[in-house]
């Protein structure tokens, strides 16, 4: 089933929820509204033969409304053809239903736009940060995160601050206690410069003063 | 008094079954593999659900070697970003630097002339090789092939002496420009190339004697890690580990770009899918890009390699010190970019780990708006829990190694 065809036949199962496709540089685009994205992928899978998800991929439109946008790329290995699926998402309510339940290659993609942009995907089976920690706050590829990056806490690992003794120069256990004297004085050449070994030499009974 | 104590009598086979039960119903371990693994190439962790040593469960945990460079992208203009690009797979930089230039170019709507086509074929086509060529050499070394490692890693050296003669780095190359190349290939090349192409075949013999037929390698890789067709194209998964698994794709030959429809090559595929067959694809494919390197060494068109248009390239150095409208372009050139059209393009090329795409969304000008690098290291490994179920844990670093990632562009 060629490209077309697929998108007329989309067309007649959803009616109003198909935008009209949008062409550039030899790629179709259609917007699909928001609650119908998993029955399009299902009707294009199980119909039309779109077997293959190539990839997911959110977009922050920052300034617009709705200022989310998820994009899937679907890929026909019958036809060699590719065609774009476009969800628009508000700020006011960032979820958009998983297609993990048509391929199951969504599963990574979907964290990935999760972690990026903070979309929730509803019905995910797993929906955890990939490639930040567990536990970070924010969301980065948005357009007000700055690209210097946001002082955040790291997760707790099993070795930190707490749990690691001081190298023995930091004050470890092979260190002598800190005494009177600084830690240049306590130096060996110290008690040998010229001052020092004249003094010495002159008054070979006066002790060192501590 | 007596009294009178009932007791079971249980037999001995009883008492084994019920002990075998007990057994059984015992936890399962947790074990952490990585992400300072050998075997892992890279920061891969993978946490493992063990029922004694079989693998019950394995969950990938990526994003240690996540540098954002997404986000960066969008903050810098598109030529700016191509070095990005060598730190990618960075096994196969030149593979990069081509994809990106063709994502690029497909946004501005402009062509390259064919002598930069066929020499983008070249580099594509010895990063593939050079990517092979590591990925065969640390396979047989987790399993316990220690020469096949040296045999390659000379070979690859010998990839990175011209690597370094075409684009002036070993490594990291940024050899490709937007519309065309940082400059011709030097005229020392091609004796290098040619003689490469000479001696190249012989080492990938020496390594067919060495492992198709060796025992111990079959035994490890046969039957292991397998991934049906249906779950290969469930999962998105793409290149060699695709056609291991028996589906005949390869964007060369199903949408061929960088003039690849002129090349005469056979695109290998498997029958069962398992590590063994991911092996044998990548062996036959090692032959075939040395069948396309002398095609393109043998019909490397004549003329310029960069495209006219001035406003995309920068002017020839002599040019922009004597005239002044070089001067301009060169200056808006460097300092605002190439003027990109509003619009969203995707465009994918067969890397030597599979699909490699960039998915630019442009709203104008000299920076992407978003730029989403697909990376095939990231969809394929997330075929490793199927793969993984049900082997024993020492087979984990033999599908590792046959499913060939690098965490660089895993992680992005």
């Amino acid at each position: 089933m060629n490209l077309q065809k697929a998108i007329d036949r989309l067309k007649v199962k959803l009616g109003e929820a198909v935008s009209a496709p949008a062409e550039f540089r030899g790629e179709t685009t259609i917007t699909i509204a928001r609650d119908k994205i998993v029955p399009a992928c299902e009707c294009l899978k199980k119909e039309c033969g779109f077997d293959m998800l190539t990839d997911l991929a959110g977009v922050d439109n920052y300034g617009e409304d709705p200022r989310y946008e998820v994009d899937y790329l679907l890929y026909s290995l019958a036809e060699k053809c590719h065609l774009r699926l476009k969800v628009r998402v508000s700020e006011d309510d960032m979820t958009v239903d998983s297609v993990t339940g048509v391929w199951r290659g969504a599963d990574w993609h979907e964290r990935e736009a999760f972690d990026m942009f903070g979309v929730r995907f509803r019905g995910h089976p797993n929906l955890k940060r990939i490639l930040m920690w567990e536990g970070y706050p924010f969301h980065p590829l948005r357009k007000d995160f700055p690209l210097a990056g946001i002082q955040a806490e790291l997760p707790e690992t099993a070795v930190n601050a707490d749990t690691v003794r001081p190298a023995p120069m930091l004050g470890g256990p092979f260190v002598a206690a800190n005494g009177t004297r600084s830690s240049i004085r306590r130096e060996p050449r110290q008690y040998d410069t010229l001052a020092e070994r004249q003094e010495k030499l002159e008054h070979p009974t006066k002790k060192e003063s501590v | 008094m007596t009294t009178q104590h009932e007791m079971e009598l249980i037999d001995s086979a009883t008492r084994a079954q019920q002990a075998m039960e007990e057994e059984l119903a015992g936890e399962k371990m947790i074990i952490n593999m990585g992400p300072q693994h050998p075997s892992t190439h890279g920061v891969l962790r993978v946490v493992l659900e063990l029922d004694g040593e079989e693998i019950v469960n394995a969950w990938p945990d990526i994003g240690y070697l996540h540098r954002g460079d997404e986000k960066i992208a969008e903050n810098m203009t598109y030529t700016q970003f191509i070095p990005y690009t060598d730190r990618l797979d960075y096994l196969a930089p030149l593979a990069n630097n081509v994809t990106y230039a063709y994502a690029v170019e497909k946004l501005m709507g402009i062509d390259v002339p064919p002598r930069c086509k066929y020499l983008r074929v070249i580099c594509a086509e010895l990063a593939r090789i050079s990517s092979h060529l590591l990925g065969l050499g640390s396979f047989g070394m987790d399993v316990g092939a220690m020469t096949i490692f040296l045999y390659t890693f000379r070979e690859r050296e010998k990839i990175y002496d011209m690597a370094e003669c075409i684009s002036g780095a070993r490594f990291t190359t940024s050899y490709t420009r937007i519309g065309g190349l940082a400059h011709d290939m030097p005229p020392e090349f091609v004796p290098m190339l040619r003689s490469f192409l000479k001696e190249f075949p012989a080492t990938v013999d020496e390594v067919d004697k060495l492992l198709t037929r060796n025992r111990i390698f079959c035994e490890r890789a046969r039957g292991i890690g397998v991934l049906t067709k249906e779950d290969a194209i469930d999962l998105g998964v793409t290149g060699p580990c695709l056609r291991g698994s028996g589906v005949d794709w390869d964007i060369r030959k199903s949408h061929p770009y960088s003039s690849y429809e002129d090349f005469d090559f056979e695109v290998p595929i498997g029958t069962v899918g398992d590590s063994y067959d991911r092996y044998l694809v990548r062996m036959e494919e090692m032959r075939q890009s040395v069948r396309i390197l002398q095609q393109a060494i043998d019909n490397l068109p004549d003329g310029p390699v960069n495209s006219p248009d001035a406003k995309i390239l920068l002017p020839d150095k002599e040019a922009v010190l004597t005239k002044m409208e070089e001067l301009i372009h060169h200056f808006i050139n460097v300092t605002e970019g190439v003027n990109a059209p509003p619009g969203e393009i995707y465009f994918s090329a067969e890397n030597p780990k599979g699909e490699l795409g960039f998915f630019i969304v442009s709203k104008g000008g000299g920076a992407p708006h978003r730029l989403k690098i697909r990376a095939p290291s990231f969809v394929n490994l997330q075929a490793l829990p199927i793969m993984a179920k049900g082997h024993m844990m020492s087979d984990m670093v033999t599908i590792l190694a046959s499913l060939d990632f690098v965490m660089g562009e895993c992680d992005r």
